[in-house]
Parts: structure tokens; sequence; C-alpha cells
């Protein structure tokens, strides 16, 4: 197969078959692209967790050599196999970016949205199917600008996955190649975005109304217009970063900024503040972007594994418009405590409140879904389940960081780490699994294994948890977020310092427990049990494709003719009604 | 394998694909040049009451942009004939009025690099002020933005323009969809001028 096809005018009549770059590497087919989406992202969440799993050995065992790869980092990294700080700052700015933006974004936008989307929709491809092909490569640079930097003489940026100036002004070199790569990554987002929603506008099959989409595809709808509209913001933003590092401009760094006991020979008149702005414009939405593809595959999966219609379909619909549009004013609840003052706090604190409504409006139609439900409780469900409970601890932990009061002592502290870890770890991560065991059928024609599945499911639940809870209680007792040996020098820490330990060795278990998973994923893509169109029984339009889909998706016209959830509904003879299926006479 | 609407407008919107792609696209430009005005608000309103200082400094050439202005807006004038000329079926007249926009941005840039060369020679840098740094982040990224809708209208011109004989229609609409493109350009021009040389 990989022998690329020779142009012959034998070849003439078959206009669809492709050389085997044209086929797998530039395709243009937004199944392949999908695939291509979500191998990358899979890769980069692994690698973003191995950065993160070396940085635990050293807040766990502070000072003490890393064993097995320490003498591997070299002298500049870790000296003697233990960890230099700026060293642990690099793993920690790289793994924030990696898993944000070439991790989750990639596989719940560009992965789940590009596959399963057109097909929800009843589409053949893509609106543009070569930007589609772009957005991805454009992607892949981003992510080997992102890796390479690791190479550079003096490591990657290591100013946090928030880059704040003017820090990140003065840094080393790697700052540079996390802009260019974060460039590349924004291009593709962007191009992306315009894609989707140009798709949804204008490919849905006919009767496909709006209120007859999928909860899916208006997550993803959501989703691209806040990549649209947030991340040029962030170009913008980091355009002037790199001016102030390569041109020597002041866009950030204000008057007499000291540095090493010298002032810094800049013009100055720059604003700190104003990077913060810019970046938090796009990086709360981003938050959006991350959990909304997730709440999106989760009401799927609930739907088709409870048996029943969603609850409150169009209040959902109506919150998740109400969240996206929201989300573009609560962005400074990230800047509390940058002394920005009381009436700017005061604005984003009650916008920040009023944003948390939406979300547990749908969280609530989510649970109440499962009342009264015939559940099965199969790979996809567990982790959907899963999410649940665990997105409430991450979003509920959220409210006191909302209010600036409450906000300015915590601020500083992991109990933030462990907020935004529960939304986003066994919370959007969990519904991306739920993704790919429930839609691995339709890619590859055959089901991942059931016993695997679960074999990593609960592992992984209890692991989580043994993350990222002792972050709660660390917080609390106000151990700061930014400290390389895990806060064993401050008196404060003391008792809970020890749980240090617990969540490194509870980190490590939990990449075990990602084995199975893995081992599933390549094993099933040949010899797991064979699918029909619609293994799961499920009523939306993608399972009405033959599995795995051919270019052009479906082998019948497609008519829609009902609403997306009609499961268990009286009189039917079986107890799914597929949304294109004509109406019995 | 056709991907519908591509030419033909979709019977509920009255749009194709790549109308409503080019406008997505122009609402993130907005969103991008906004923040970049944004950020000369809180640069000017930061700066103590320096910045009349600075642009002072800086001496932009007030008669030159008021040129490049004019150039900027024949071109707009070109783009829309052009387009005009397509719907009328006249390839000729369409590669005239095509070549026209392609050659006043051309000339539009030939102008800013008078301009940032003068800058240079009397050492006004984009580190010497922050006005001069979101001088030239501005204009420079509106002068890519420039050279982009060259290459484009220069593309659908020459190269391009065989589309003509096999779908004329395909090609008026992507004609019409670069020129939205440089009308924007002009436009954020337009907020440019008045904001970096008259304020």
């Amino acid at each position: 197969m990989a022998e690329p096809v020779h142009a012959s005018p034998a070849h003439d009549e078959h206009h669809h078959e492709q050389s085997f770059w044209r086929k797998y590497i530039f395709s243009t087919d937004h199944k392949v692209i999908g695939v291509q989406y979500s191998v990358t992202g899979l890769a980069f969440l692994l690698f973003g967790f191995v950065l993160m799993m070396v940085m635990r050995w050293n807040l766990a065992y502070p000072g003490e050599p890393i064993p097995f790869i320490g003498s591997l980092l070299g002298e500049n990294r870790a000296p003697g196999g233990i960890m230099l700080p700026d060293f642990y700052n690099e793993l920690g700015a790289m793994h924030g970016t990696i898993m944000v933006f070439l991790g989750v974004v990639p596989l719940a936008v560009g992965g789940f949205g590009n596959f399963v989307m057109p097909l929800q929709l009843g589409a053949p491809d893509m609106a543009f199917p070569r930007i589609n092909m772009i957005s991805y490569w454009c992607l892949f640079l981003g992510g080997v600008t992102m890796f390479a930097s690791f190479f550079l003489p003096n490591g990657a940026a290591g100013n946090g996955w928030t880059s704040y100036s003017p820090l990140a002004d003065i840094a080393l070199n790697g700052q540079t190649a996390w802009l260019i790569g974060m460039i590349f990554l924004i291009t593709s987002s962007l191009l992306g975005a315009v894609n989707f929603i140009t798709t949804a506008i204008q490919l849905r099959a006919p009767g496909m109304t709006w209120m007859r989409l999928p909860f899916f595809c208006w997550a993803q709808i959501v989703t691209a217009f806040l990549l649209l509209l947030a991340f040029p913001p962030l170009e913008a933003a980091g355009v002037l970063q790199l001016m102030d590092r390569v041109a020597n401009t002041s866009f950030f760094i204000p008057e007499g900024l000291v540095v090493g006991g010298e002032v810094v020979d800049r013009s100055g008149g720059g604003s700190p503040l104003l990077w913060q702005h810019l970046f938090w414009f796009l990086a709360h939405p981003e938050v959006y972007v991350l959990i909304l593809p997730a709440m999106g595959i989760v009401a799927e999966v609930i739907a088709n594994n409870s048996r029943k219609p969603l609850w409150g379909y169009r209040s959902m619909v109506y919150s998740l418009i109400f969240l996206g549009f929201m989300s573009f004013i609560v962005w400074a609840h990230h800047m509390f405590i940058t002394g920005m003052g009381s009436v700017m706090s005061t604005f984003f604190q009650t916008t920040t409140m009023i944003i948390s409504i939406p979300s547990v409006i749908i969280l609530s139609a989510l649970f109440i879904s499962l009342w009264g439900g015939s559940i099965r409780y199969n790979t996809p469900m567990l982790f959907a389940l899963g999410f649940l409970p665990m997105f409430g601890i991450g979003g509920l932990t959220g409210l006191p960081l909302g209010l600036s009061a409450a906000d300015i002592p915590l601020h500083d502290t992991y109990y933030v780490i462990g907020h935004f870890h529960y939304v986003v770890a066994p919370g959007t991560l969990f519904a991306l699994f739920a993704g790919v065991y429930y839609w691995f059928p339709k890619v590859t024609g055959r089901k991942m294994n059931e016993f695997l599945g679960k074999l990593h499911f609960w592992p992984s639940l209890v692991f989580m948890n043994g993350v990222f809870f002792p972050m709660m209680i660390q917080g609390l007792n106000g151990v700061s977020r930014r400290l390389a040996d895990g806060g064993i020098t401050y008196d404060f820490a003391g008792e809970v310092a020890g749980l240090n330990r617990m969540m490194s060795v509870s980190a490590w278990c939990l990449a075990v427990a990602q084995i199975p998973f893995i081992i599933n994923f390549f094993m099933s893509i040949r010899n797991g049990e064979k699918a029909g169109r619609n293994p799961w029984n499920s009523t939306t339009v993608e399972w009405l494709a033959p599995s795995p889909a051919p270019h052009g998706n479906f082998d019948q016209p497609i008519e829609v003719v009902r609403g997306p959830y009609e499961y268990s509904v009286p009189g039917s003879d079986k107890d799914y009604v597929p949304q294109a299926e004509p109406a019995s006479t | 394998m056709e991907i519908p609407y591509t030419v033909e407008a979709h019977p509920e919107t009255g749009l194709n694909n790549g109308k409503i792609g080019i406008w997505l696209f122009l609402t993130s430009e907005v969103m991008l040049f906004g923040a970049l005005f944004a950020t000369f608000i809180m640069l000017r309103l930061g700066s103590d009451g320096n910045w009349a200082a600075m642009q002072a400094e800086a001496e932009l050439n007030i008669p030159l942009a008021t040129l490049n202005t004019a150039v900027l807006i024949a071109s707009s004038l070109t783009m829309v004939m052009a387009w005009a000329s397509l719907m009328r079926g006249q390839l000729g007249r369409f590669k005239l009025f095509g070549w026209l926009t392609v050659a006043c941005g051309g000339v539009f840039l030939v102008i800013k690099y008078f301009e940032y060369t003068a800058k240079f020679e009397h050492h006004h840098y984009p580190e010497s002020s922050t006005f001069l740094a979101i001088y030239f982040a501005m204009t420079g990224l509106h002068a890519l933005h420039v050279i982009g809708g060259m290459a484009w209208n220069a593309y659908f011109t020459g190269p391009g323009s065989k589309l003509f004989h096999t779908n004329r229609q395909w090609l008026t609409d992507r004609v019409e969809h670069s020129g939205l493109f440089w009308h924007f350009v002009d436009l954020v021009w337009i907020f440019l001028f008045p904001v970096f040389y008259l304020l």
C-alpha cells in the first residue's frame, strides 16, 4: 500500500485511486485528517504526561537524583541526575502548553470535531477540505517547533504556559521558539474554526434543522466561535512579545525595570498587565474550548447508553450558546491579585458567577438524563459517568476562585492547580476517552476490548483523584504552586508536604493504568470485535455510514426526519429510531 | 467528490461556502486588529502624557501617508471594477483592473518602504519609544496583509483566470471574496492613518 500509484492511462477510470501520500499523509478527507489530529493529540498528551511525571519526582523527592532517566538529561538540566529549578520551570511551562494546545485541543476539536461532526451533519466532507489539510499541517509544524525547543542550548520556554511579561520578555531563547510555535498553533485553530462553522451552516443534510443537531455538533460550533474570536488577540499579543524579544521594544516592559540589580536598557512605557489582559482574553474562552467538546461527547454517550432522550435538550443548547458568549467577559477573574482595582474585580466576579449558571444547567441536565434509563455500563459510558462528578468537583471548587476576596489567599496555591486539573484531567480527558471508545468502531470498523477498557477506567478514576484531591488540601494550607521542591523549605507546608509523595505515586500509577488503553488501542485496530454500521444502536446520522466510512461518507442519500435522541419511543419495534430513518407508515 | 455549495448558493442561506468562510475569517481579523488597537489605547493612556511628545519625535510623514491613503482607496475602486468586469464577462477588462489593483498595492508598499527607511535613517527604531513600537507593529502587520492580498489577486488575475473558460461563476465568486479581503485591508489603513498620523 506504500507504493505510489503511477499515472498511466489505465488509471484514468479510477478517479478515487490516490497515491499513498495523498490518501494518508496530505489527505483532504475529513476522516483521515480527524485521525491525524487524534493521533497527534494522543501522542502529545502522553508526552505532556511524561513531562509531568518527571516534575513529580522532584516534588516528592527534592534534591534526589531522578531514577532511570536522570543521567540522560544532561549537565545543564540535571547535574548528577538532580533536577535544577530552571529545568523544573521548563517542564512546567511546556507541560501546560503541550497539554492544552497540542493535546486536548487537537484531540477534542481537531480530532473529534473533524471526524464526527460532518458525519453527524450528514455532510460528504468539510466545506474547505484543502484548508482542513493546511490546518492540520500548521498544527504539526507548531508541535515540531515546541518539541524541538527542548533541544535549544538554553532549553525550552520556562515561563509558565501563561508566559507572563516582563519575565517572558527577558527570558532565554526558548521563549522565542514558544512564540513561533504558538503562532503556528493559532493559525491552525483559526483555519479550523472557519471551516467548522461554514460546514455547520452550509452542509447539513436535508431536514437537519438547527434543533435536530446532535448536542455534540452544537458544542463544536460554539467552540469554533470561541477559537475564531478569542485566538486573534493572543496572536497579536504573541507578535508584540516577539517584538519585545527580538526588536527590543517595550510593549510589556515598564519603565525602570530592574533585572539582576541593573536597570534594563529599554525605552520602557509598556504594561505587564496588558499582556495578562490579552492572554486571558484568549485563555479564558480556551478553557471552554477544552470543556465544551467534552460535554458534547458525554451528552452523546449518555443519551445512547441510558437509552433515553437527553433531558432538556433545548435548554442545554441555549445554555451552551450563553456560555460561549459569557466566556468572553470573564477573563480578568484570573487577574484578581494583579491590583487592577476593586471596580474591575467586582465586574468580573459578577460575570463569573453568572457563567456558572449555564454550566450547572448542562451538568444537571446530563445527570437528570440518567434518571429512569436502562443504563448500559460499557466502557464509553463508564468514562462519561466518571466525567460527571469529576467535572462537578472541578466546577464547584472554581466558585471560591471566582470571588475576588476568596481568590486572593487561594490564587497562588495548589488549590488552583487542583481545581483546574479536576476540570481538565478527570473531566475533559475522561470525556475524550469516552469518545475514543465510542467512535473507535466508526473509524476502524472494530470495537475496542471491553475488559481492557474497564481495566483502564477503574484505576484511572482512583489515581486521578489520588493526584488531584491532595492538591486541594495542600492549597487550603497555603502551599505555593510555583515551588520546584514542593514547598518543603517552608514551615507552613509542614504536615501537608508529605502528600507530595502520595500524589507522585498516584501519578506514576496513573501512567501504568494507561497501558491497557495503549494495548487496547493498537490491538483492536486489527483484532477487535468486528462492528457493523451501528454497533451501539445509536440514532445519530454518523452510524448510517459504513464503518469505516468511505471517501464521501454515505452510500445512501440522507434525509433527516426527526430529532437526534429518539430512544425508547413508545410503540416503536426497537428502542431507537435513527434520525434519518423514514417514518413507518 | 464535489463539495456542495462551492459555487452555487445554498437555498436557505443564499450564500456559497466561500462567502461565509471569508466573512468568518474577516471577523477574526477584526479581533486581531481590535486587540492591537486596544493595545494602542492602553499604551497611550499609560504614557503619563508623553504620547504627544513621542509622536512629535517620530516625525511621521503626513503627506506621504495621505498619498498612500489615496493609492489604497484607488485600489479598492479598481478591485470593484475588476469584479464588475467579470460579472459582465469581460476577461480583458478584468485582467486590466486586476493588475491595476496589484500595482496599487505595490505602489503603497514602495511608499511605505521609503517611509520606513526615512525613520531608520533618523535612528527611529521600534525600540525607540512605545509609540514607534506600536506604529511599526501595526503598519508592519498591515503591510503583510497588503502583500497577502496582492498575492491573492495576482493569482486570480494571472494563472487562476483560466477558470474563466470553465467555470466563470466560480472565478467571479473567488474574485469577490478576495475583493472583500482587499477592502478590509483598505479599511484597516483608513483607521491606522488618522490614529498614527493625525490624532
